[in-house]
Order: C-alpha cells, then sequence, then structure tokens
C-alpha cells in the first residue's frame, strides 16, 4: 500500500477494485466502513456483487477481465471533462502526451460496450474519484491475477496521477497483500530477480556489496526461475531439486495436474510445513518446521508495518523453528550459518537492506514500524510519495486493452472466476485444521446464477461435473445472483474439489501472475 | 498451574493484526484482540479470534521424515539434515546451481525469508527463488 490502513478512515471517495475486502481482509473493511459513516463515497467495482457491493454508493459490474477498459473509460471521462490535475502531471510525472492518445479511444459509450457496465457509471465514478479532496484506491488479486495484471495496476497508477490522488493523507493506489508475511517475503528478496530490499541481482555494485556482505565467493548476476518457470523446468529437466519452505504448489497454482507432473521428476523435493499437505506428499524429505506461536520474528504487513512475533510455546514435539533448519542445511551444505536468536539476523538484515536499516526488535514493542525506515531515529513512513517518487517522476503507460487469455465458446460456455472465502485461508492447511472454522464450510462449491442452474436443472446443493481444458472436477452447487448469468465462481481453499485443476496457467508476461480470475468451462449435473 | 498471554502478529492475512495467545501449562487456549493494535485497534476477524485452534492440531507434523522404499518414514534429525544437504550439495555438483530451486514463503518469518535467500544465493550460487506472491 502506498497508504497507511488507518488512512482510509479518512478518504472522501474509496474507489474499491478486484478486492472482497469483507472476505479476505476483514479489519481493512472496518475502516472502508468508518470512511462511509463519516460520508465518504464509496464505489466498488467487481464481477461478483461482493458484499461491500450491497453498502456502495454505486457498484458495477464489469466483465471479466476488462479491468483496463473500464478504467481507461473512466480516465478518458477525467480528461474530456477537464477534471484531471493539470499542475500535478506537469510537476510530477512523464509520458502524460502518449497517454492521453491511447485514452482518447475510449469514449464511455465504447467502454460501456466492453465493459457491461453503463455509460453513466463511469462518468459519475469519474465525478466522483476525480473531485474528491482525498480519493483512495483499493485493490487485491482480482486486479492482478490476469493475464494483463500488471496492465490492470498500470492503469490504477495512471487514475492516481491524473487526478493527484496520490502522495497525500488518505489517497494513494493500495494493494491488499493476501497473507501474513507476503510483503515481508518479498521485502526480504524471497523474489527470482532482487536481493532484499528489491536490490536487483543484475546490477554488479550490488552484487559485489552482497558478496562482501556474506562473503560468498560468487553471486549469480542471472535472474532466476519463478514458480512457474520452475516447474516446467522440472518438467523438462533443466531443474533437478526443488526446496519448498511452508508452500502448498499442489493445491495453489494453477492447472494441479501438471504441477504433480513436474514435482513427481524432482530428483529431490525437500518439503519444510508444519502439516504433511499434498505437496508434502510428494516430497523425498519432510522436515517439520513451526508454527507463529513456536518462534520469535517479524512480520511485515500490507501496509509496510514490521511488527513482532513472539513465541509462545515450546515447538510441537521434534518440531524445530524454521530458521533454525535452514542454518542447520546450510551449514550441513558447506556454508556457515551461526545466529543466536531472530534478533540477530534482524541486525544483519538491516545492514543490508536500506528500507530496513533502523528496524531493531527493540523498537518493535510499540507498534512497529512501516519501511521506508533508513536509520535508528527514523519514526517510519506513513505514506510513500510524498513531493516525489521513488523513481523521481511518475511515468504515465499507455494502455491498451487487451481480453483474457481464454474465452467462452460453444464447447465452453461459462466464465469461470476463483478466490477466497470469510471462514478459509488459502489452501486451507490452517482454517481447515481449525474445528470452528471447518464447522462453518466443510466442503468447496460452484456460485452460480439461479437462471443458469435452471436451464442445467441442478437445484441448491446438486452436484455438478465442471470441466475446463485442463482436467474436470465435481462440486456441490450453490445458487446466487452474486454473479452474473453466464459466470460462475469457485472457493479455491478445497484439495478435493479443487479449482487450481480447471484455471489456466497463461500469465502475465511480465508479473508471471497466472490468470486465476477468468477461463472457460462447461457445466454439466452429475450424474 | 503456568498460565500467560502473549502479544503477537496474526498468521492469516495481510493485514498484520495485533492479538494475544492464552497459554495454559504450554498449550495455546484462547486468542483475544489487542486494543492497542495500530490496524484493528481491538477487534479480530472470524479467522484471527479462531487463530489458537490449528496450532496443536493433532495432524501437525512433529517427526522428520524420510522417504524410503517409497514410503515417508521417521527418521531423526541428524539423519534428516544430512540427506537434505548431501543430496542438494551432490545435484549442484553434478548439474550446476541452476539445477536447484527455492521456494520462500508469506507463512514464516522476515528472518526466515532472508536466510533461505541467502542460502540460496551465497551457499547454492542460483537466483532461483520465489513464493506465492502471484498465488
Amino acid at each position: 500500500m502506498t497508504n497507511s490502513i488507518a488512512e482510509l478512515e479518512d478518504a472522501d471517495c474509496i474507489f474499491v477494485i478486484g478486492s472482497n475486502t469483507t472476505s479476505s481482509h476483514p479489519l481493512v473493511a472496518t475502516r472502508i466502513f468508518r470512511a462511509k459513516e463519516k460520508g465518504a463515497r464509496l464505489v466498488v467495482a467487481d464481477p461478483r456483487q461482493i458484499q461491500l457491493a450491497l453498502k456502495a454508493d454505486l457498484y458495477v459490474r464489469q466483465n471479466l477481465g476488462t479491468d483496463v477498459a473500464l478504467l481507461n473509460g473512466i480516465m478518458n471521462v477525467i480528461l474530456t471533462r477537464n477534471w484531471h490535475a493539470q499542475s500535478f502531471i506537469d510537476e510530477r510525472t512523464e509520458g502524460f502526451d502518449e497517454f492521453r492518445k491511447v485514452i482518447a479511444g475510449y469514449p464511455p459509450e465504447r467502454v460501456a460496450e466492453l465493459t457491461g457496465v453503463a455509460a453513466s457509471d463511469i462518468i459519475q465514478i469519474a465525478e466522483w474519484y476525480a473531485k474528491a479532496k482525498a480519493a483512495s484506491i483499493v485493490y487485491c488479486m482480482g486486479i492482478t491475477q490476469h493475464t494483463t495484471g500488471v496492465d490492470n495496476v498500470k492503469s490504477l497508477a495512471n487514475l492516481a496521477m491524473l487526478t493527484g490522488q496520490i502522495g497525500r493523507e488518505s489517497t494513494g493506489v493500495n494493494p491488499l497483500r493476501g497473507q501474513n508475511n507476503v510483503q515481508g517475503a518479498c521485502d526480504m528478496g524471497g523474489l527470482p530477480n532482487v536481493y532484499p530490499a528489491y536490490q536487483a541481482v543484475t546490477i554488479p555494485d550490488i552484487q559485489k556489496k552482497f558478496q562482501n556482505a556474506w562473503a560468498a565467493t560468487t553471486l549469480s548476476d542471472k535472474v532466476g526461475l519463478t514458480i512457474p518457470g520452475m516447474l516446467s523446468g522440472l518438467a523438462q529437466g533443466s531443474v533437478r531439486a526443488l526446496y519448498v519452505v511452508g508452500e502448498n504448489p499442489m493445491v495453489s497454482d494453477p492447472d494441479v495436474s501438471h504441477v504433480k507432473k513436474a514435482l513427481q521428476k524432482a530428483e529431490l523435493l525437500v518439503v519444510q510445513d508444519i502439516f504433511l499437505t499434498p505437496t508434502a506428499e510428494l516430497a523425498h524429505v519432510v522436515l517439520p518446521g513451526t508454527s507463529f506461536a513456536e518462534k520469535d520474528g517479524t512480520f511485515s504487513n500490507t501496509e509496510r508495518r514490521v511488527q513482532r512475533v513472539r513465541k509462545a510455546i515450546e515447538p510441537l514435539g521434534n518440531a524445530r523453528p524454521d530458521w533454525e533448519i535452514i542454518m542447520e542445511v546450510s551449514t550441513r551444505f558447506g556454508y556457515p550459518m551461526h545466529y543466536g536468536s531472530p534478533a540477530e539476523i534482524m541486525e544483519e538484515i538491516a545492514r543490508v537492506t536500506p528500507s530496513y536499516g533502523g528496524i531493531t526488535f527493540d523498537r518493535l514493542d510499540g507498534p512497529g514500524l512501516c519501511w521506508p525506515c533508513p536509520d535508528k531515529e527514523h519514526p517510519g513512513t506513513k505514506f510513500l510519495h510524498k513531493g516525489r517518487f521513488s523513481r523521481g517522476k511518475g511515468l504515465f503507460h499507455a494502455i491498451d486493452y487487451k481480453p483474457p487469455a481464454e474465452i467462452v465458446d460453444a464447447e465452453y460456455p461459462f466464465w469461470l472466476t476463483t478466490g477466497r472465502v470469510h471462514v478459509h485461508y488459502h489452501t486451507g492447511t490452517m482454517t481447515r485444521n481449525s474445528p470452528s472454522l471447518h464447522a462453518e464450510m466443510p466442503e468447496g462449491h460452484l456460485e452460480i446464477h439461479p437462471e443458469d442452474a435452471h436451464r442445467l436443472t441442478v437445484r441448491q446443493g446438486d452436484r455438478v461435473r465442471v470441466i475446463s481444458r485442463r482436467g474436470e472436477i465435481t462440486a456441490k452447487v450453490s445458487l446466487t445472483t452474486r454473479v452474473d448469468r453466464g459466470v460462475v465462481f469457485m472457493p479455491f481453499h478445497f484439495v478435493e474439489c479443487c479449482a487450481n485443476i480447471l484455471t489456466n496457467p497463461a500469465h502475465d508476461p511480465i508479473a508471471k501472475i497466472p490468470e486465476y480470475k477468468v477461463c472457460a468451462v462447461q457445466i454439466e449435473k452429475a450424474a | 498451574m503456568d498460565y500467560r498471554t502473549v502479544l503477537t502478529t496474526c498468521a492469516y492475512c495481510g493485514c498484520g493484526c495485533s492479538l494475544y495467545l492464552e497459554v495454559l501449562d504450554g498449550r495455546v487456549i484462547h486468542t483475544f484482540p489487542c486494543k492497542t493494535g495500530p490496524v484493528n485497534e481491538g477487534k479480530l476477524c472470524v479467522k484471527g479470534w479462531n487463530i489458537h485452534e490449528f496450532i496443536h492440531s493433532p495432524k501437525r507434523l512433529t517427526r522428520p521424515l524420510l522417504r524410503q522404499n517409497g514410503t515417508l518414514v521417521e527418521v531423526s534429525w541428524d539423519e534428516a539434515l544430512d540427506f537434505t544437504a548431501r543430496r542438494l550439495r551432490e545435484i549442484k555438483e553434478a548439474h550446476g546451481s541452476d539445477s536447484l530451486a527455492f521456494l520462500s514463503s508469506a507463512k514464516i518469518t522476515n528472518e526466515e525469508n532472508y536466510l533461505i535467500q541467502k542460502f540460496a544465493r551465497a551457499a547454492v550460487g542460483t537466483n532461483n527463488v520465489d513464493h506465492c506472491a502471484r498465488l
């Protein structure tokens, strides 16, 4: 997030697109509701009529995968009616002219045809967002999990820059991170192209810095593989060993049948986890790590706040904290690692990670610290891009709408989209082992519009076969007008009713994120 | 009887709510929200309120497992760690650093993520490190 969670409640306009906030980030939704109580306008754009949509001042249901078109339409209205922030654009951005040319091709009438959103609604969103004193954009995987995920995010950045709704309190472009420490995993360099704090592996000076800090003989300057690349590498034999810590690609990745074949080809599959997940069942060796209750450390939340995790109990049985396991493996591998505690590891992190430079465990006893926090006196940073963007001038991107990779046809006539439900979390390894949460929703389901269900002669609770070009599953149907006619939704938490057997591994060319939010399926009543 | 409350950070979504785990004789028995938590200000969602429930699940892994004759069997830590380090080294020597790949995790701590990518980069010599940020 460019801005902090608490700032949301003082925004005058909140535009939520592709985030089922009450289900996936309930305590962010609380701030949105508080903003509404204070008089903010709430606009929700989502192919599903999510709970937040029921509370919105304006809800629009765009067709799956048409976000760029919708956003370009909104920006077209802003430009033609002169609601843009010319002085902000002049002082703080570049690339405006080329961007403007592309936007000219998206008048609201054309966009209405592409997106299914009425032209009058597009105009209304543009007016409320552009004219607000402080407008905030909130988005999540509904924006990113597309073959055009990067285009979608850049379009949101365009919208914020066009109207100057960034770099101030209660504005900004605010992605909600789905996992407790996905922000931290990225910050710490759990990515193939960067060291900690997004320092590129391809820059010789950076490489030299880490080579010295780590007393490493050589560091590779070659950008590594993303998960899809690792899996195809395993399938083709260029990757021989995979070491997985606390991840479950057998449920979380698209086209699971392909994932299984790839993992089975590994000469060595090491899985370090707290449960025997479907991924761990395929492993050659399984190392029992510990839950968050059994170790010390830090997590970084979606607003970049670094907070303490404190050990409450001893590790269960012979399980060991994950940091100790990695130290042991590394030392036995021939690269000794000796840290007395996670606090000591943080001291090293602070030395090599400029944005964490001032973070120590001692300073985290209160509400934590939001990075950038470059030195020991720095109070942390509430919102980014004040006065200046990280790259200097904000860059407008001229982006045209592209349809999703797979579209419906006579053979696969339904659009399938996937997501989370309020009582479950990711692949369900934690929530499905929690009796209270399991009792709320013990199995998966398929949301379908009542009229479509009627045509298929299925009733609430009947079972259907759901078939895509990748595979086939059976699921119970749940009739609801939350989804539109011709669109079905499945949560992806349930291994025995696994949405990701169906999903399309086609991915964004830059971010490599798979298109979980759109694929085409056929549905038949199960015998 | 040993009763304690431990202030920590929720391990579900990216909100980062502050909560207390109630610990009785070495067992986490309940969860309650922290009123001064900067994100949640004394509230929790249904997942947060129940986060203690998975911790002591009987399905938790408590011993290392090694595949022997096709099945996973319990072994000592020494055996599991030696096997892991030896096989990683053998594969690196036979096929090069980039034949190894690592998935770090959005579920583990910053310190643990740091160590995994350091191991991959400094010890093994590959940038094949990723995690489920996209999933």
